[in-house]
């Protein structure tokens, strides 16, 4: 009596979030990838159908001219490996800023664990938006930094900082560095001191056994960071648009032009499966990751 | 000892780096000039502007709207996945499921908005729903915001005692009044913690709400970028401070809570312990 039930409400808890994100999340991918073969049109919606159905003929249209428009291209080219080259550079820093810092929130109070680690999340709940805006007065050729030197005298004439590829990679880590802290010290603070100990009694020199057990062992969280950083980066739009220069190309930029000011949604969703077959290794590696996390497996 | 004053150094450089150019910010929405590097003494002009400009107020007033419905949505998609993902080890499917829930994270906001973007066009055809604007905005926030929701609950539902749900099973209670009477009440506060969340990051949103929306449906977000495409201007960092101080007093709520809900335990646990 009771098994019927417990069947129904179990379908039910598993097929509405399974229903919805299938809808919303990956149905939408398969409509990129129709969309990207089909051609730019001057209409509403702005992209030709695949198949038509003129003169009791069915029709299959597939057009392969946006791939290999964007193979043809340098312009895309250089985009796609500006962003690879930006998100590496800036996830490695990110990293090397990011792990000592995690490193002493978990070594710190108890409680002030928690007020350290509200000022590292509290960044990421605020707009992307704002906090590059707040770099573009600092940057820009009156800005503070600009105005501080040239009032040291250090320099005479204004730097230009701002609308740079320099600018970019401060933004990015400014912008990402709270995601790189957040699963080190998720990871950090579940080691068992023990094994430091131990270690220490055994005769290891406190940087040795950083090295070779504390490293180690974090390295989920290191793979978490750096792909919750790496990513999005690499699709990244707000950044290179305002802080970035013309030089800057990230494809994410071209991916908004593509679509907003050249309205070729075409291009653009050729441009996004390009994207995701980039990105696709390093998803299924943080969604590996993240599942042993979710299940406690370390 | 001599490593972690390093760490130390850079845990306060690293911060100080996160905080010092919002401060500067916040500092300069009060300056006079309307030159916005020039210092023109305090003035608090810009504030009094804002609330004169319709514009802005009524795309605050959506931006409002549509991260209550997402923080409601979420919160509810988020905690039945997160139940899903920690309580039912075996089904067809889990796989993809927990991929399903762990790649919004990480998906590039422009890949995600477009992609959308194309099904509710696509779907607008076949059946005519949805109609691009707030509703659109509403759906690609919470498919995103119950991921982060997915998360926080999931690592409680982890933590929690099974025994006292199983205890309740034995003694005759149904699955789902189990899950209502005692389930939710024990992770209520990372219910509340991921609905703060997901109101945040819905009312951070400009990318997703760029692709998505319709003619009327403008944004707080995307009105603040557009001024800013133009360049730094007082009425914007009059705008950025107030949203800074709303989050920073959500967060120092947040911190209030959990700091007492603890203090609770800790005492419940002495009580207990000297009874």
């Amino acid at each position: 009596m009771n098994i019927p039930s417990l069947n129904l409400g179990r379908r039910l808890v598993i097929g509405v979030p399974f229903i919805w994100l299938a809808l919303f999340f990956l149905l939408p991918f398969a409509m990129v990838l129709k969309i990207s073969f089909s051609s730019a049109e001057v209409a509403i919606p702005p992209y030709t159908e695949l198949v038509r159905y003129v003169d009791q003929q069915l029709q299959v249209l597939v057009n392969f001219g946006n791939y290999l428009l964007l193979a043809e291209d340098g312009l895309y080219w250089s985009a796609y490996l500006g962003s690879l080259k930006i998100a590496s550079i800036s996830t490695l820093v990110c990293l090397l800023i990011g792990y000592p810092m995690a490193y002493a929130i978990s070594k710190a109070r108890k409680d002030l664990q928690t007020v350290l680690l509200l000022l590292i999340m509290m960044p990421t709940w605020t707009a992307i938006l704002i906090r590059v805006y707040a770099w573009m007065g600092i940057l820009s050729n009156n800005g503070l930094i600009n105005n501080l030197l040239m009032g040291l005298g250090f320099i005479s004439e204004p730097l230009q900082i701002l609308n740079s590829d320099t600018a970019v990679y401060i933004g990015v880590v400014y912008a990402y560095l709270p995601f790189m802290v957040l699963p080190l010290y998720a990871n950090l603070v579940k080691h068992d001191p023990t094994l430091l100990e131990a270690a220490a009694d055994l005769g290891a020199r406190p940087i040795e056994s950083f090295w070779k057990i504390t490293v180690p062992l974090s390295k989920g969280g290191i793979i978490a960071g750096c792909m919750l950083v790496f990513i999005p980066v690499v699709g990244e739009f707000v950044i290179p648009e305002l802080l970035g220069g013309p030089e800057t190309l990230m494809i994410g930029k071209v991916l908004w032009q593509e679509f907003f000011n050249n309205r070729d949604w075409p291009v653009a969703a050729a441009l996004a499966v390009l994207m995701l077959l980039i990105l696709i290794v390093p998803i299924l590696l943080f969604n590996r990751n993240q599942a042993k996390e979710l299940e406690g497996r370390l | 000892m001599k490593r972690l004053s390093f760490s130390t150094l850079m845990l306060w450089g690293g911060l100080a780096f996160i905080y010092l150019p919002m401060l500067i910010l916040v500092i300069y929405s009060f300056n006079a000039s309307k030159l916005v590097t020039v210092w023109g003494g305090w003035s608090l002009e810009w504030y009094a502007g804002l609330f004169d400009n319709s514009q802005l107020m009524a795309a605050v007033g959506r931006s409002l709207q549509v991260a209550f419905f997402t923080a409601l949505a979420a919160v509810t998609l988020g905690t039945l996945a997160a139940f899903v993902l920690t309580r039912l080890p075996r089904f067809r499917g889990r796989t993809l499921f927990g991929g399903l829930v762990t790649a919004p994270l990480v998906m590039p906001e422009v890949i995600t908005g477009l992609s959308l973007l194309l099904l509710f066009v696509a779907m607008s055809q076949l059946i005519g729903w949805p109609e691009r604007g707030l509703t659109t905005i509403w759906i690609a926030h919470t498919t995103f915001c119950s991921s982060y929701v997915a998360i926080v609950v999931s690592a409680r539902l982890r933590e929690l005692d099974l025994s006292i749900e199983e205890a309740a099973m034995d003694l005759g209670a149904r699955p789902w009044k189990v899950f209502i009477l005692i389930t939710i009440p024990m992770i209520a506060p990372s219910l509340v913690a991921g609905g703060m969340m997901s109101f945040a990051l819905s009312l951070d949103d400009l990318v997703l709400a760029s692709f998505v929306s319709g003619p009327g449906s403008t944004t707080l977000p995307m009105e603040i970028f557009s001024a800013v495409r133009l360049g730094v201007k007082p009425e914007i960092n009059a705008v950025a401070s107030l949203i800074l101080l709303a989050v920073s007093l959500v967060t120092f709520l947040i911190w209030y809570l959990s700091r007492r809900a603890e203090e609770n335990r800790i005492q419940a646990l002495r009580q207990a312990q000297e009874a």
